[in-house]
Parts: structure tokens; sequence; C-alpha cells
């Protein structure tokens, strides 16, 4: 209605000066100026004329109750009523953000929506580099050859000592891996075959926001609660103004969460209700209104729930966030948490017991059968995709965006739940960039995209300078001038990042930025080198 | 095709060799996609390159380069009163383009591309593709008659100090292409102003006109031609027809108004592009043409055309007001009110308006960054560049000095957008925590700050 009334004033107010213009000519016959902007004045009359009595019908249906349900009774559609699908009905009365911009690479290999329980892994891992903000050499208090429970406490950071990290599953430590400079890069545990959990004393309910911290701490569950800005591990000391929680992924191939929650719907809930005790604000939801209907999540209770339609990046929490309600630092700093997350802490209060459970799905165009599987935080990936052959292929923990590129020998990310597996693109094109005759995602109108694709890793060009064509605004549904903070990191100009909005993004959400970019540049890295230049500044 | 691969890859230099490596990797790159993978960040990347964006732009212009050629030659004929009508003599028009226009072309590239190569290898990068767009653009914003020595020292001087001074392709400030040609017409304004130049092969000896003489070439068609019994050059020097001008409409409107435009050439004629003036910007359905494509593709930003084009009408419409209405004016008025009381779709027609606002000031290097700003970038472009064309009394056409003007602007006017993000962006933030506080006070029963309610972010989320 506003942009209407914008644009009425907009046309009325160029036709007065038109008019003030041409009030010099003489309306000889000749002008056809002149007769051309009569024209567009009636129209606009009998535009008026027809559109106030058709407001009159509409109060007076209004007025007489028989528009209950709120429908246009207008003679004229609603412009959201003519360039986009209908919102269901589920949605009526829900707090709904419709994101336009952004881009669904359509992907082969979609894991189908059955959970396939025939598929087990017996390492599992735990890598300290996935949980951002910690020294590289961590205090590991496991040796190889000792035998933990899941929730055992294997290692902590030596400077923030009461965050516990703990085995996802009980059985044997074999492996202590050392990466770079002596970091540990992960701590391995061969899998008993039947899992046992260390017993928990889970505070009363009446316990203190204090109490409860510190169980968190100790109990494990606190490595999957990261604090934006930084995406780091959350910090212990802080109260966070909100904490956001995304419900569903809507990255490439991403696992269906539907499936995760199946079942465990009152564990869910019981992490929910422990959340909302550890911030003095608000727990919000961010849902799929794509969904055809209500969902498990839809009925959790306690949360403020937000619907989001549109394509990805709109299940990033990042992008929720910065509809809802942006993150900052200081006082503006807030917790964000998967699906997975809050079903440790439910199951830790509901069943006391350190269940890492989740479910994962197995996708790419090069696998026999795509499908979702149950496992454990950390699994082998080659265990994973066991009875699959594989030839020039990039095994992926996470998806074609954000992933790490570990192979079939790694483990599970921390905070995936998704492996995509990729055909490698090393393979020249004669004229590739003119003709694209093998199919590659792209965003531009040039190279049109018919179905779905197998996409292979090939860069499809090579790094050159940024330029300004603004593809980065078309995918990001968030108001930051992406190229220029990028530049900005580049100069380190502290003022114009924390103005432009360093302090919302994280890696994920210009992942498609750079899936998209021309000039090739790794934008995921220059945010990065800019969130920890911020960090270090304190 | 991986046998030809592996048959290029044969002869690969080795990298020690930087300048034979660099122009080897040019030539391969062209030829192949290469087989680079994605290394960390994002594992797909998307099919669209520098190299493809920059290739579209060439693609829109190769119907202008076609009629291009073909109105070198009509225009050369017109004058001598030879095969008036369009198609008649066509072989001979299109050989005669063909002759003026491939040294102009050849001698950018050669130039233009030899600088890029050098620096390329001196660097030790990787050839950039910047060239392909100016390359392609320069030979169409020239008159079809430059002499060569000063085409090359103007690519040169744009190249070098212009682009490669910056740091290469999309380090570069101003658009390369203009850049050359604002070099030749403050270095040899007789060869790109004036009523002479416009049209190709015309010599004035005295005061009289004639065709100059013909060459080598086009004997050398002449002997093809008259071997299949087709109409030929002949020797040349013929005189012009009575009353030929050579002035291009803008240079007659500067003068003498519409009217005596319309004296010399019919309004279809100019909006068709059957008119003498630089070679690539003539024709309006053409440019339109590729407008269209380089909208529909997304190639060039929609916000600078469609800001230009506002900004030329409400310019245009503000100097009709200000001048004395079109059948007020009498013989002795000042050429500049004539020139002001054409109204805008005329000056559209005129010109190289519409050429400049397509497929100059969307550059993707050397325009405006933000969406916001690319709107005001766009209309300043006509606006200012109108305001040149009409009261400059020296040129009668203002598009190369507007869009440079712009280029040097654009970034102040991000700068103004970026700063006005952050504040809006803070605002944001703290109309949001307020809300929140509601929603703690009232858990449930609030309206949510959404897109119904009274704040909506303008920039680059409107519409979101």
């Amino acid at each position: 209605m506003k942009s209407l009334k914008r644009l009425t004033g907009i046309l009325s107010l160029m036709v007065l000066v038109n008019l003030t213009f041409q009030s010099q000519a003489q309306a000889d016959g000749g002008n056809l100026l002149f007769y051309g902007l009569a024209a567009v004045a009636l129209l606009i009359f009998f535009f008026i004329v027809v559109s106030v009595a058709d407001n009159f019908m509409v109060i007076e249906s209004n007025e007489s109750g028989i528009n209950g349900e709120k429908v246009n009774m207008g003679l004229y559609p609603r412009i959201s009523e003519l360039f986009s699908k209908k919102t269901p009905a589920y949605l009526e009365g829900e707090h709904t953000y419709k994101l336009n911009k952004g881009y669904d690479i359509p992907l082969e290999g979609k894991a189908s929506d059955v959970v396939d329980g025939s598929i087990s892994a017996t390492r599992f891992a735990v890598m300290p580099p996935d949980f951002i903000g910690l020294k590289p050499i961590p205090k590991v208090i496991v040796e190889v050859g000792d035998s933990v429970k899941a929730g055992e406490v294997i290692f902590f950071d030596k400077k923030k000592d009461r965050i516990k990290f703990v085995a996802p599953v009980s059985g044997e430590v074999i492996e202590i891996n050392r990466g770079l400079q002596r970091s540990i890069a992960s701590i391995v545990i061969l899998a008993d075959k039947d899992q046992v959990s260390r017993t928990y004393t889970v505070p009363a309910e009446g316990a203190s926001r204090e109490e409860l911290v510190e169980f968190l701490l100790e109990s494990g569950a606190w490595a999957g609660i990261r604090q934006r800005p930084y995406n780091i591990v959350a910090d212990p000391e802080v109260t966070p103004r909100d904490i956001f929680i995304s419900t569903f992924d809507s990255a490439p191939l991403a696992a269906n969460s539907q499936l995760q929650i199946a079942g465990r719907e009152d564990v869910f809930q019981a992490g929910i209700d422990v959340l909302r005790r550890l911030t003095d604000g608000l727990v919000y939801l961010g849902l799929d209104g794509r969904e055809e209907g209500k969902t498990a999540f839809s009925t959790v209770r306690g949360a403020e729930k937000r619907y989001f339609i549109g394509p990805h990046p709109s299940g990033n929490v990042g992008v929720q966030m910065h509809h809802i309600h942006p993150a900052g630092v200081g006082e503006n700093t807030v917790w964000t948490l998967d699906v997975n997350a809050v079903l440790v802490i439910g199951e830790i209060f509901k069943n006391g017991r350190y269940n890492s459970e989740r479910v994962v799905a197995l996708t790419g165009a090069p696998l026999a059968a795509p499908r979702h599987v149950r496992t454990y935080t950390g699994a082998n990936l080659g265990e994973l995709l066991a009875g699959n052959t594989f030839d020039n292929v990039r095994v992926i923990s996470g998806n074609v965006l954000t992933g790490d590129a570990v192979g079939a020998d790694g483990y599970l990310g921390y905070f995936e739940s998704q492996v995509t597996v990729l055909k490698e693109g090393n393979e020249a094109e004669i004229f590739g960039w003119l003709l694209p005759l093998k199919p590659r995602g792209s965003v531009s109108p040039t190279i049109p995209t018919f179905g779905d694709f197998e996409a292979t890793t090939n860069t499809h060009g090579e790094k050159r300078a940024f330029v300004v064509n603004n593809v980065y605004e078309s995918v990001m549904p968030m108001d930051v001038y992406t190229q220029q903070l990028m530049k900005s990191i580049l100069v380190q100009d502290f003022e114009a990042m924390e103005g432009l909005g360093i302090y919302e993004l994280v890696e994920e959400d210009v992942a498609l930025a750079e899936f998209a970019c021309v000039s090739k540049q790794p934008l995921q890295n220059i945010l990065r080198s800019g969130l920890n230049t911020m960090l270090e500044q304190g | 095709m991986k046998a030809l691969h592996d048959f290029v890859k044969k002869y690969e230099p080795s990298k020690e060799n930087k300048m034979a490596h660099t122009v080897f990797d040019g030539f391969y790159t062209f030829l192949f996609q290469p087989d680079t993978v994605t290394s960390d960040g994002t594992h797909i990347k998307d099919g669209m390159d520098l190299k493809r964006l920059m290739v579209n732009v060439v693609l829109a212009l190769q119907v202008l380069y076609i009629f291009g050629t073909w109105n070198i030659g009509h225009q050369h004929f017109l004058a001598l009163g030879e095969h008036t009508g369009l198609l008649e003599g066509f072989h001979l028009k299109i050989v005669y383009g063909l002759i003026q226009i491939l040294p102009i072309f050849v001698v950018t590239h050669v130039v233009g591309l030899g600088i890029e190569f050098f620096y390329a290898g001196r660097k030790g990068h990787a050839i950039e593709e910047g060239f392909l767009v100016s390359g392609a653009l320069i030979p169409l914003i020239m008159p079809p008659d430059i002499p060569l020595l000063w085409l090359a020292i103007a690519i040169a001087f744009a190249v070098i100090l212009g682009k490669e001074a910056f740091g290469g392709t999309g380090m570069n400030i101003w658009n390369v292409a203009l850049l050359a040609r604002v070099f030749i017409f403050f270095a040899y304004p007789t060869t790109i102003s004036g009523d002479e130049v416009w049209v190709s092969g015309i010599e004035k000896v005295g005061t009289e006109y004639f065709a100059a003489s013909y060459n080598w070439a086009h004997g050398l068609f002449d002997w093809i031609f008259s071997g299949v019994g087709l109409s030929q050059f002949g020797a040349g020097g013929q005189a012009v027809v009575d009353g030929w001008t050579g002035a291009t409409p803008l240079g007659i409107a500067a003068k003498e108004g519409w009217e005596g435009v319309t004296a010399v050439y019919s309004t279809d004629a100019m909006f068709w592009g059957g008119i003498p003036g630089s070679i690539g910007e003539m024709s309006v359905p053409l440019i339109v043409l590729g407008m269209i494509f380089l909208i529909v593709t997304k190639i060039a930003d929609y916000r600078v055309i469609f800001g230009g084009l506002i900004g030329f009408v409400v310019c245009a419409l503000m100097m009709n007001a200000i001048a004395p209405p079109m059948d007020a004016l009498t013989e002795d008025m000042d050429g500049v009110f004539k020139f002001m009381a054409i109204p805008w779709y005329y000056q559209m027609i005129m010109g190289s308006f519409l050429f400049a606002i397509t497929f100059m000031a969307t550059d993707p290097v050397s325009s405006a960054d933000t969406p916001t700003g690319k709107w005001i970038y766009g209309f300043l472009i006509a606006f200012i560049g109108l305001i040149i064309r009409v009261m400059n009394p020296a040129y009668p056409e203002g598009w190369m000095l507007s869009i440079l003007l712009m280029n040097t602007f654009a970034p102040l006017i991000d700068h103004y957008v970026y700063q006005a993000n952050m504040n809006r962006r803070a605002k944001r933030t703290a109309a949001m925590a307020e809300q929140r506080n509601e929603l703690i006070t009232k858990r449930g029963d609030l309206p949510v700050f959404d897109e119904n309610s009274d704040y909506v972010p303008v920039g680059n989320t409107s519409g979101q």
C-alpha cells in the first residue's frame, strides 16, 4: 500500500512538473507531448474515481463483517498476489518474512526422505579446530587407550577452561592426531557396540542462571552454543541479549531438519525450556515458511516463532537475525544454536544422558543412493559412505558452500549434519567461458540451468579484481554492502567494517555471494580475517 | 578435446620466461576454460566469470559493427550522389566500410592488447579481459577517417595512464575507451570535430569537396567485382553533390535548431541511423536492441540506463521550459535557444546519448558501486551531458565528458550511500531494540517489526 501511495505521488508530481514546463509552449494541436500527458492525466483521473469507489466497497464489506478472514475484497489484486505464490494458510497471523534475494543452486543428489538405519560408523572424532576462538593447543586429558563414556570430558581450552568438550560416544580413544605446530587436529574414539552415557545430576527446576550455566559448561552441551558476533564458542561470562535458533537448513542438498527432530519433539522442547532461562531476552526460532503445513517446530512452546520464505540463505541464522534483530558487540551479543545442539541439551535435562545422535544427509550426484542416516557427532565419512566407489571426487563434511574438504578418511564436523560428494572439475573445457556446454550453476541469466545438474569443483574462471556489477547484492537478502565491506576489511578500516555490518556476518552468510562472484574472490576467507582482526582489537 | 588440450599444453613455456608464459596463458585461457579447481571457500563456483561478462557486451555490439560498416560506405556514396538507395551498391558500401574500419580495429587491438600483454608479462599476472570491451568500443566511437597513428597514440595513453597505472582491469577509475577518445578530442581536435570528419573519403580542395581517390585495396576489389560483373568503385575524385553537407544533426542543431536539422535529415533517417557520425552510434533501434539484451541478461545495470533516461528527459524538459517555444523562434535568435527548444524525444535520436548510456556508462568497473548510487550516477551523467551538449559553444556533444566526470565522482556518490547505509543500520537496530523491550513486557500479543511496519529499509534491501 505504501509503495502504491508513493508511486501515485511520484506520478502526479511528474505530471505537475511536466504541465508546468509545457505551460510555456503553445498547445497548437501539433504537440504530441501535451496530448500524451492529457491522456495520461485522464487515465489517472478515471483510475482515482474507480479506486475511490472500490475503497468504499471494501470498507463497506469490512464493516458488515463479511470479510472476517481479511481476504482481498477489492477490485485490484494486491501486488503480492500477482507476483508471488500464495502463502499457505497456516502462516496467516504468523510473523512471516519474505526474502526475494538469494539462490537455490539446483544440484543433483538430494537425499531421500527416509532415515536408513543399516549404516553405522564405528569411529568418531572431536576436532578442536571446529570451535572458533580457542587456543590451537587445548589441554587434552585423555590418552590413547583410555576408555570413555559419552559425555565425559576429553579436552578443554587452556584459557577458557570452564568450557568442557566431551566425548560424543562411549568407547576407546584410539588416536590423538596433531596438525600444524603441534596443534590438536582430532581425537578419535572407537565406539562401543552398546553406548553408555555418563550420568548427570540435573539442576533443580528453580535453579538460578549461574547454576544452570555451570552445569551446562561441565556437561559438555555448552560446546554447541555459539556467540555472535564472530561465531565463537559462547563466553560463559556474557549474558546474551537473545538466543536464535534456525530450525532449517536452506543450503544446497541440506539435511531435512524434520527428520532430525522426528520422534524427539519432547527433547527439543526440553532444550528450549532450558535456553529460555539463559537469557533475559527472547528465544527466537527461525522456521521454514516454504513447508506446506505446520511442522513439529511450529508446535514448540516458549519461543518466538518467525517464518522465513525464500531461497537460500533464508535458513542461515545470521540472515534471520538480520531481519528479526541484528547482532552486535557489547549488549547486542547473542547466542545461536542449531537443532542438534538444542537436542543435546534437551536430552541431558529430559533423560539425564549425553546423546549426540544426529541425522546426517549423505548427498551428491556421485552417490548411488543419496539418503539420510542416523549416527553420532563426528562420524567417520568413509564408513558412512561405505558401499560407494569413487573416482576423482571430493568428499566434503558439510555443504558445497561452507563445508570442509576432509576426504573419505575425514570426520564429520561438530556443527555439520551433511556429507556432500562432488565430482572434481579438473578438466579443461574448450571455450568454456563462451559456450558453457557442460552444466553449471549460475545466478546469471546468460547461463540457463535446466533442472538439477551435477556440479563439479571447477572454478569456471580465474581470480580477478572486484567489479561493481552488484551480483553480491542480488543474492544477499540483507541490508549490507558486501563488496564495500570486503574492501574495508582488506584495507583494515575498522570504522567502516563496523558500520557496514561485519558483526552481523559470518562465513556462511557470504558463501552464496562467493559462489556467485564473477571475480572469484575468496569472500569467506576475507571475512574471517576481518572478524579475527576485530576479535583481536576487542 | 583432450587431445587438443594436451597438444596446446605441450607448447607451454616455462614459468621463468615470464613474458612468453603470460602470452601463452592469455591464449590458452581464451581457448580453454582452465582445469583449476576450488581450493578453499565454496567448493562450487558460478559459471559466470569476468571474461564471459565482458564478452556479452562485445556480442551486443556486433550488430552495431555491421551497421556501422555499411553506413560508412553509405554515407560516402550518398555524398557523391551514387548508389543513393539503401541497398544499392551494397557490396561496394560494405567493402568500403571494411577498408575503413578494419585498420582501425586492428590498430586498436594491436596497440591495446600489446600494452596489456606487456604489463601482464612484467608484473607476472594473468592477462585480464578488460580490453575485450574497450577494444570493441573504441572503433565504434571514432570518426571513420581517424588517422591511425593518432589513434594508436590515444590508445597507448588511455591504456597506460588510464588503466595500467592504476593496476589493471578492475582498478581503473575512468572508462578506458572514453579516455582514448577524449585524448584525441583535446590533442587532435580537427580529426574529431567539425563538419568534414564524419563522412569518409571526402576531401576539401579550396572551398569545394571532392571524393578522395581510391587506393590499391579498392582497386583489388574493383578487379574482383569486374570479374563477376558487379558495379565498381572507379578512380574516385568526383565532386560531391550540390548542397552536400557532412555536418551531423547536432552540428546543425547547435546553430539552426530543429528546423535546420529537418531541412537536411529526416526524423526517420536519424532514428534508423543512416546519417553521418561516429562509426557505431547512429542507429537507435539497434542500440535499443543491445540495451534490451544487456538489461535482460543483467550484464549492464538497468539502474544506470533508466536513471540516465530519466535524467535526460528531465534536463531536456527544463531546457524547453527556459527556451522560447519551438514555433516562437525567429531567425536572429541565438543558436543555443534554438537548440534548447528541441524536445527530448528529438534530442534523444540525435547524437550518441543512447549508445553512451548503454555501453559506456554501465561499465562495471568505473561506474558507481551501490544500487542507489547507480541511479544517481546515471541520472547525473544524462543531466550534465545534455547541458554540455546544448550549452557548450565549441562542440555539440557531451557524453564523453559527462561520463568521465561522473566516473571521477562515482566514489563520492558511493561514499554517501555507504554513510546513509551505516546510519540506517544503526537506526534500525535501535528501533528493533525498542520493539524487543515491548515484546518482552507483553510477550506474545504485539504486532512485530516486519514489512508492514512504518520502517522500510531502503537501498539494497528494497523489495526484499
